[in-house]
C-alpha cells in the first residue's frame, strides 16, 4: 500500500506490506533507529513517538494507520549537535544508563509535559506507566522530567 | 589542573544515547544481509517423530532452512564451570545442541531456522515447518525433579541430578548444635523464578567474508572474548584469529547476556553454508522462553541461637534448578557464589549447606543480578528477621548482637569464614547505624505503633547483606572449578600528540565505563578527560578481556588499566629524565608533568609521548612508543556490603503493598563516580523489589509458560516507587589499587528481604510470620484470614 508520512518534518511516500508496523517503517524503510523495539506488544514503550503531537506506541500501530499524519521521533527531538531541554535534563540527572528504553521516555517526558507543565512526582509516575527501563530503577528519570519542566518553564 | 575522582561527571556516552543515535546490534544493517526464524517447540518435553520443511523451502524469501539433521557444530554450546558429585562423580553434561533433533527438553527450544530475504518471509516461512512431536510428561520444579519416577530431561543418566554439592562445617556437627541450641528457628520457602528482561532483546548478526576467510559476530553480549573463546573452540571448532566479535551498544543485561547462546554460533555456522550475513533479533516471548532466568531454588533452613541471641549453628537444604541444559555459568550460581557468602555479615561458628542441582524442562537458570548472593542474603536476612520475632529481640538489636566486628584489612587481618572466603573489609555496624539514622528508625516504631491502633498496617524491614564481587582471583576460581580464568586486560596505547586510547576487556552496557575509566586514567596522568578515549566490545581492538558481569569491571579491569598507567609513567620518567638530563630518581610527576624535584624544570607529558615516538633524542636501549597491556588477576574478590530499609504499607481490605520508603546505606569501597553508583544502587533496589513484590516466571505442570509476554510478567513500573533514599560509608578495598569494591549487584542483593521483613512485620501482630514471594496482594490478603 502506499503510504505518504511526514516524519521529522520530512515529508515521505513509500509502497509497503500493509502489515509492517510503524516502528519497522522508520527503523527499516526510514532508517531512523532510535525508536527501539523491546517487546511488539506495547508493552515497555521503547519504541514510543508522537503521532500529530501525542505519544503512541510504535511497536502497535501499522504504518499503513497513520498514513497522512505528522509522526515526531527521537532524532527530531534538536537539531545537529544540540539538545532538548528534556535530552539535556536525562544527562545533568544520570536519568538513563544503557540507553535502550531512552527515546521512548524522552518522548513520554515530553508528552506528560506538554499537557501537563508542572506536574506532580506522582503525576509523573503515573505518566511513566507505560514505559519500563530496566537500569534506572526510574528515580533518576522522574528526578530529570522534574528537572526539564523547571527548564521549560524557567 | 581539574580532578576527576569522586565527582559525578555526567556521562560521555549520553550524547548518543540521548539522540537515538546508539548503535545496538538490531540496528546495524550489512549488504547483502538476510534475516532469520526459529521454529521453537510448543511442548516441554516431547520426542521429535519428524520434520519437514519442504513447504518452507518453497516459500517466497526462503534462503536456507536447517534442522538438527544438517551438521551444525557437533560440539553443541559449552558449560564455563564444573562442580562434582559430593561422591566424586563427575558433573553430568548434556550435550546442548544447537537445533534439537531427536528429543524437546524445553519449552522453546528450537528446531529449525529459516532463513530468508526480509524478517517476515522469514517467519511466514517457519510458519510452514511441520514438526510432528510425541508430547511426554514434564517436571519443571527442582524439588520434583529429584522425586522417584519423575520425568527425566537426560535419558542418560539415572536421576535428574546435575550435581550435588555441600559446603562448611561437618553435617553432623552443626545438626547438634542445632538439637542444643536454646532457640531454633525454620523457614522451607521458594526463592522463585525470575527473567532478567534487558529490554533490549538478545540480538545477532554473523558476516561470514569468503574472501577474507573470517567471521565477524555482532552480537549483544556482556562478554565478548568470552563468546569468541566458547564459539570458537567449543561450539563450531573453528580457529580464533578468524573470528572478530563486536559488540558495540547493548540494552542492559543483568546477567542474561553474558552467556554464549546457541543462536549465536548457529548464525556464525550458517553464515558461511549460506555466504551471506544473517541477522536474528529475538522477540519479547522469544526472550522468556529463551534467556537464561535467575534464582528457582527451593530452600528449607535451620538457624540455632544461644539464650543470648547469638547465632550458634546454621543448617541448610536447597534443590537449585539448572534448567534443561548447563548455560556458560549455571553449576557456579548455587554453589561457589552462594554457599560462599553463607557466613553473611554475622560471626556464626558451624554452617553447612547442602546443594541438589536437578535438571528440569525449562530454560536454563544462571546469574541475573547478583547471582546466588541474593539469594544467601535473603535466606540470612529473613531467617534472622524471622528469629528476631521469635525471640522478641528487635530485629536490629539482633544484628548487632551477631555481626562480625569492624576490621580494614591492611593493620587488621580479613576476616576468615567458615565457607572458605576470606573477606577483605568491613564495618557492619557502621552501615546498619548509619541506615537506622536516615530512617528514623525509632520514631518510626511509634509512629507503627500509632497507625496500628487506627487499623493501619505500617511495617519495616531491616537487610545487612554481603556479597563476594570482583569476580577472579583466577587461582580460587579455578579451585572451585571455573574452566577459564577471570582476570582482566587494560590497555593503555599513548598517541604521539599526548592523547590516549584506553582498550578495556571490560563491557559496558549502561554502566558508564566510558566516562569513568576514563575519569580514573585522566586523574592518574594528570591531563584533561577529554584526552582519553574508552574502546570495548570488539575483539580486534581488545586484546582480550573477560566481560562485565559480579561488578567487576572497575576493581578488576579498572586495575589493569592501572597497571597500565603505570607503566607508562615508569617509562615516560626514563624519557623525561633523559631530555631533562637529570637522574629518574630526582623527578617527580604532578598535573601531566616531570619535574627535577626542586627546580622549575620540567617536561610535559604530550613532550614526552612526543619524543617516545620521534625517538631522534632517546635514551639508550629503551624502545620507542608508549604502549602497555596488562592482565591484572587480583588476590581476592572484594566484598562490598550494605543496609536497606523497607518501609511498607499493607492494604487491610486487598492485602496490596505500597512501598512507603527506602533507605539503602551501601559501603562499596572508594567511589569514583556517586552519580553512577547512586544510579546503579536505585537499579538494583528496584529489580530486587520487584522480586519481592511482583515478578515471577511460572511454569504451569506441563511446562508450559504462564508469564511469556509483558501482559503476564509484572515488571516494576515508575509508580510502584517511592524516591529512593541512598547515603554510604567507606571502607576502602585493602587488595586493589583504586581501593574498590563494586556496586552493580548491591541494589539488587539487599533488597529484596528488606521488602519482605516488612510486609510480615506489617503484619505479626495478625500472627503472620512468613509469606512466599513475590508478595502478591492475593498471598498477604490469604495470610491475612489465616
Amino acid at each position: 500500500m502506499q503510504i505518504s508520512i511526514k516524519v521529522n518534518g520530512k515529508e515521505y511516500s513509500h509502497d509497503i506490506e500493509p502489515r509492517i508496523s510503524l516502528a519497522q517503517y522508520l527503523r527499516e524503510t526510514l532508517n531512523l533507529t532510535g525508536t527501539h523495539i523491546g517487546c511488539d506488544t506495547s508493552g515497555c514503550g521503547s519504541c514510543t513517538v508522537h503521532v500529530d503531537g501525542a505519544s503512541a506506541k510504535a511497536c502497535t500501530l501499522l504504518a499503513v494507520q497513520v498514513d497522512g499524519c505528522e509522526i515526531k521521533t527521537i532524532e527530531g527531538m534538536a537539531h545537529g549537535s544540540g539538545m532538548h531541554p528534556i535530552q539535556e535534563a536525562f544527562k545533568e540527572n544520570h536519568g538513563l544508563q544503557c540507553g535502550f528504553c531512552t527515546p521512548g521516555m524522552v518522548m513520554t517526558a515530553a508528552d506528560i509535559l506538554k499537557n501537563n507543565p508542572n506536574p506532580t512526582e506522582e503525576e509523573i509516575r503515573h505518566g511513566l506507566e507505560g514505559n519500563f527501563c530496566r537500569c534506572t530503577g526510574y528515580h533518576n528519570i522522574v528526578k530529570s522530567i522534574q528537572h526539564a519542566a523547571e527548564k521549560i518553564n524557567a | 589542573m581539574e580532578t576527576y575522582i569522586g565527582k559525578p561527571v555526567k556521562r560521555r556516552e549520553d550524547n548518543r544515547f540521548l539522540k537515538g543515535a546508539g548503535k545496538y546490534t538490531d540496528d546495524i544493517k550489512l549488504h547483502g544481509m538476510t534475516h532469520s526464524a526459529f521454529v521453537r517447540s510448543p511442548y516441554a518435553h516431547a520426542k521429535i517423530l519428524s520434520v519437514d520443511t519442504s513447504a518452507a523451502q518453497n516459500a517466497e524469501g526462503v534462503v536456507a532452512i536447517y534442522t538438527g539433521s544438517d551438521d551444525c557444530g557437533t560440539f553443541g554450546v559449552p558449560c564455563g564451570w564444573q562442580v562434582d558429585f559430593k561422591d566424586g562423580e563427575t558433573m553430568r553434561e548434556p550435550m546442548h545442541p544447537l537445533l534439537a533433533k531427536d528429543k524437546i527438553n524445553h519449552l522453546g527450544e528450537a528446531v529449525a531456522i529459516v532463513i530468508a530475504e526480509t524478517l517476515e518471509q522469514a517467519r511466514d516461512a517457519a510458519e510452514l515447518v511441520n514438526v510432528k512431536y510425541e508430547a511426554l510428561p514434564a517436571v519443571t520444579c527442582p524439588k520434583k525433579a529429584m522425586e522417584p519416577g519423575a520425568p527425566k530431561v537426560h535419558d542418560q543418566w539415572e536421576d535428574n541430578a546435575a550435581f550435588d554439592w555441600c559446603i562448611g562445617n561437618d553435617r553432623a556437627e552443626v545438626e547438634a548444635a542445632l538439637t542444643s541450641a536454646h532457640h531454633v528457628t525454620e523457614m522451607t520457602y521458594k526463592n522463585h523464578r525470575v527473567a532478567p528482561n534487558a529490554i533490549e532483546p538478545r540480538s545477532y548478526i554473523a558476516d561470514y567474508d569468503v574472501n577474507a576467510d573470517k567471521w565477524t559476530l555482532y552480537t549483544s553480549t556482556q562478554n565478548p572474548h568470552l563468546v569468541r573463546l566458547l564459539l570458537c573452540a567449543f561450539a563450531l571448532g573453528i580457529p580464533e584469529h578468524k573470528v572478530r566479535v563486536v559488540s558495540y551498544d547493548v540494552g542492559g543485561g543483568f546477567g542474561s547476556k553474558i552467556y554464549h547462546y546457541t543462536e549465536e554460533a548457529l548464525l556464525t555456522w550458517a553464515s558461511k553454508e549460506i555466504g551471506r550475513p544473517i541477522k536474528w533479533t529475538s522477540d519479547r516471548t522469544e526472550a522468556f522462553l529463551t534467556d537464561a532466568h535467575g534464582r528457582d531454588h527451593i530452600v528449607h533452613s535451620k538457624m540455632g541461637f544461644d539464650k543470648d541471641g547469638k547465632i550458634v549453628a546454621h543448617l541448610t537444604d536447597e534443590y537449585c534448578a539448572m534448567g534443561a541444559y548447563l548455560s556458560t555459568f549455571a553449576p557456579a550460581v548455587p554453589t561457589y557464589l552462594h554457599g560462599t557468602l553463607f557466613q553473611g555479615v554475622y560471626t556464626t561458628p558451624l554452617i553447612h549447606l547442602n546443594v541438589v542441582a536437578p535438571f528440569t524442562h525449562t530454560v536454563a537458570v544462571d546469574a541475573y543480578r547478583g547471582a546466588g548472593r541474593p539469594e544467601a542474603t535473603y535466606l540470612l536476612e529473613r531467617m534472622i528477621s524471622k528469629a528476631a520475632k521469635e525471640m522478641e529481640i528487635d530485629p536490629a538489636e539482633l544484628r548487632y548482637k551477631n555481626f562480625i566486628p569492624p576490621f580494614n584489612g591492611t593493620s587488621e587481618p580479613g576476616y576468615q569464614t567458615q565457607v572458605a572466603l576470606q573477606y577483605d573489609s568491613g564495618n557492619y555496624h557502621g552501615v546498619l547505624k548509619r541506615g537506622l539514622e536516615m530512617l528514623g528508625y525509632e520514631d518510626f516504631r511509634k509512629e507503627q505503633a500509632e497507625a496500628r491502633k487506627n487499623g493501619k498496617l505500617l511495617g519495616v524491614g531491616l537487610s545487612t547483606y554481603i556479597e563476594g564481587c570482583g569476580i577472579a582471583p583466577s587461582a580460587v576460581v579455578g579451585s572451585l572449578g571455573a574452566r577459564a580464568g577471570l582476570y582482566e586486560v587494560g590497555h593503555v596505547r599513548v598517541q604521539p600528540t599526548g592523547k590516549v586510547s584506553v582498550f578495556t576487556g571490560a563491557h559496558s552496557h549502561g554502566q558508564g565505563h566510558e566516562t569513568v575509566f576514563a575519569q580514573f586514567v585522566a586523574d592518574k596522568l594528570g591531563i584533561p578527560m577529554d584526552d582519553v578515549d574508552i574502546v570495548h566490545g570488539d575483539t580486534d581492538q581488545v586484546a582480550f578481556g573477560m566481560g562485565t558481569y559480579g561488578s567487576r569491571s572497575l576493581a578488576v579491569g579498572g586495575s589493569a588499566i592501572i597497571k597500565s598507567v603505570e607503566k607508562v609513567l615508569e617509562k615516560g620518567a626514563k624519557i623525561a629524565a633523559h631530555k631533562l638530563e637529570a637522574a629518574e630518581e630526582d623527578l617527580e610527576y604532578a598535573e601531566g608533568k616531570w619535574t627535577v624535584k626542586g627546580t622549575d624544570k620540567s617536561i610535559s607529558f604530550g613532550d614526552v609521548s612526543l619524543t617516545a615516538y620521534v625517538p631522534h633524542d632517546y635514551p639508550e636501549g629503551v624502545e620507542p612508543g608508549l604502549d602497555f597491556s596488562s592482565f591484572y588477576d587480583p588476590t581476592n574478590f572484594t566484598y562490598p556490603f550494605g543496609t536497606h530499609i523497607a518501609v511498607v504499607e499493607v492494604d487491610s481490605d486487598t492485602g496490596k503493598v505500597t512501598l512507603k520508603r527506602f533507605v539503602a546505606c551501601d559501603d562499596v569501597g572508594n567511589v569514583m563516580n556517586p552519580m553512577i553508583v547512586d544510579g546503579q544502587i536505585h537499579g538494583g533496589v528496584v529489580q530486587g523489589v520487584g522480586q519481592a513484590l511482583l515478578e515471577e516466571v511460572v511454569y504451569d505442570g506441563e511446562g508450559q509458560m504462564v508469564t511469556g509476554s509483558y501482559m503476564d510478567y509484572a515488571m516494576p513500573r515508575a509508580d510502584d516507587f517511592p524516591m529512593i533514599e541512598t547515603d554510604r560509608t567507606t571502607t576502602p578495598c585493602p587488595h586493589n589499587p583504586l581501593g574498590v569494591k563494586g556496586a552493580g549487584e548491591a541494589g539488587a542483593i539487599g533488597s529484596t528481604p528488606a521488602v519482605v521483613n516488612a510486609v510480615v512485620d506489617a503484619l505479626a501482630h495478625l500472627g503472620v510470620t512468613d509469606i512466599q514471594m513475590p508478595v502478591t496482594p492475593m498471598r498477604v490478603w490469604k495470610a491475612m484470614q489465616n
